[in-house]
């Protein structure tokens, strides 16, 4: 099977500053991927390129089986767009809005149907511009899927949101996975690559850093472990992979019990960090 | 997909609905030109121009027909499409299937409506508050349908075109707004045209709103009064030519300067 996205040796600058570096990126039929990357990583770039919105100055990029620079209307049809921020259209109500853009597709959802996946049905007839902020997102979603995309794109869908919010923004993105939707999203946030992605891109200055799954990425490091103890005084801190012999040698030194004594694996967000920074040097 | 015609017809209809719900663009667009009227007609509305026999009343609403020209398509467009490209409308759009020509003839109808309501109501609160006459012939009212058509074409190409230099409708409105209030009083909507300095009425007769304001007075005004007039005549004809041109123009303006984006975002 094509993959729904193939990227090869992407490059962009701005100037003299390099935004995207040769990025590598495959993106299979019906997978969710995360780009996952702090802000200036490059990911919005990557993702507008991909949206056939920016050009690129180096790099091969099909999308769909298409070069997003030659795209036509047909190639934009398959695809569902969820831009960065929007207030577009404040004038008119949600329903009118989703009933305008599924003209433009040849096989579009009905509005109901796109209101409800979207949770949207109650504030049908509520203008735009009084949503909420997670509301509008929801309606960003909604002219997003209206064509029944083949594919999808997200960029940082819940920045700005409370907890709440965000739950309720997860559950329609499972949604639309299960109906077997290619989603490629964006996000700053680690809870959110793990709870939404097959597959994890972690991207810094302009460069892939690791391409993996949320729980591999989590145990990357696992073979290390921080033990801390209380001694003379003083804080300690070891790192060390074999944390069992480690602590045998330090109970005999220290006599038996070892004070305050801690062992953590790394959490997922300490493996992220550290990407980030192996990504900086 | 949906025929390109149904869509031009969905895209317009939006557009209309979006317009009268906003505020700014009924009092700025919409009333404007009719608030104008009832100020300077009811100042220097009965005063006679020389010895012609026409009121300024008569000779503003002519005016204001052409100002008309520019507020519901020049003004409106050259304010809203920044807006649009600042608050990602037009990413929106480019970024959906729609067959981009969906876009601009939204914007057309959307003028179209505004003029119409501005010219239905300058001539009704005219007629009615001012003993502003009709357009003595058929002929003449033919005249003003091809006036009105040619320069909403016109001033829609060229507020598109406009629509470029600003980054954002704030900034838009700064810009248009001096434009238009500039070539109003250069080109006989305010004042007389003919009593004007030379050199403003040689800069105005460059541009379309002189040529619009003169085929407005041709048809609004006596055959006689035509003596008055710079060239001694409505001129419908070079009228005509005149707008065509800028039509020319403006459509290769904005077929080389149109951004759906905005700058440096691509």
């Amino acid at each position: 099977m094509e993959n729904a996205v193939t990227v090869s040796g992407l490059t962009r600058r701005y100037g003299d500053f390099c935004a995207v570096d040769g990025l590598d990126l495959v993106v299979q039929q019906g997978e969710c991927l995360a780009v996952l990357g702090p802000n200036g990583a490059g990911k919005t770039t990557t993702i507008e390129i991909l949206e056939g919105y920016r050009h690129r100055d180096a790099g091969d990029v099909r999308v769909l089986g298409v070069d997003p620079a030659t795209a036509d209307r047909h190639w934009r049809a398959r695809l569902g767009i969820v831009l960065q921020s929007a207030s577009d259209f404040g004038d008119l109500s949600v329903r009118e809005s989703i009933d305008h853009f599924a003209r433009f597709y040849p096989h579009p959802r009905a509005t109901a149907e796109v209101l409800e996946i979207t949770g949207l049905s109650e504030k049908s007839d509520a203008r735009n511009s009084s949503l909420s902020g997670g509301q509008r997102r929801r309606l960003d979603v909604a002219l997003g899927i209206v064509g029944r995309p083949e594919l999808l794109f997200l960029d940082e869908p819940t920045t700005g949101f409370d907890p709440e919010a965000r739950q309720v923004f997860w559950h329609l993105i499972d949604r639309l996975k299960s109906e077997g939707t290619t989603i490629v999203l964006t996000t700053h946030y680690l809870e959110e690559a793990d709870a939404l992605a097959d597959r994890v891109v972690v991207v810094a200055r302009g460069r892939k850093v690791a391409d993996t799954t949320p729980a591999l990425l989590g145990r990357r490091t696992s073979e290390d472990v921080r033990v801390s103890w209380w001694e003379s005084e003083q804080r300690h801190d070891a790192i060390t992979s074999t944390p069992t012999a480690f602590i045998a040698t330090l109970s005999q030194r220290l006599g038996g019990e070892i004070p305050q004594l801690e062992v953590a694996r790394p959490t997922l967000e300490q493996a992220y960090l550290e990407l980030l920074e192996e990504g900086e040097k | 997909m949906s025929n390109l015609l149904s869509l031009y017809v969905d895209r317009s209809r939006l557009e209309i609905r979006a317009l009268v719900r906003d505020k700014r663009s009924i009092t700025f667009s919409m009333f404007l030109p009719i608030f104008l009227l009832l100020i300077f007609g009811s100042v220097f509305g009965h005063q006679e121009i020389g010895q012609s026999g026409v009121k300024f009343s008569q000779y503003f609403v002519a005016g204001m027909l052409a100002s008309g020209l520019l507020y519901s398509a020049f003004q409106q467009l050259a304010i809203m499409i920044p807006e649009e490209r600042s608050n990602g409308t037009l990413k929106r759009l480019v970024g959906s299937p729609m067959p981009k020509s969906v876009y601009f003839v939204g914007k057309f109808a959307c003028s179209l409506f505004i003029y119409v309501f501005q010219a239905i109501f300058l001539l009704g609160i005219g007629h009615l508050a001012f003993g502003i006459t009709m357009p003595r012939s058929a002929s003449l009212w033919f005249v003003f349908v091809w006036v009105s058509f040619l320069g909403l074409v016109v001033s829609t190409l060229l507020g598109v075109a406009f629509s470029t230099l600003a980054k954002d409708g704030r900034a838009a409105s700064a810009l248009a707004t001096p434009v238009v209030l500039f070539f109003q009083f250069t080109s006989g909507v305010y004042l007389i045209y003919t009593q004007l300095p030379r050199w403003m009425q040689t800069i105005a007769a460059l541009f379309p709103l002189k040529w619009m304001a003169q085929a407005m007075r041709g048809v609004f005004l006596p055959t006689a009064f035509a003596a008055n007039e710079a060239g001694g005549s409505y001129e419908f004809t070079k009228a005509a030519a005149v707008l065509g041109i800028w039509t020319v123009i403006g459509a290769v303006l904005c077929a080389f300067t149109f951004r759906w984006l905005p700058k440096d975002a691509d």
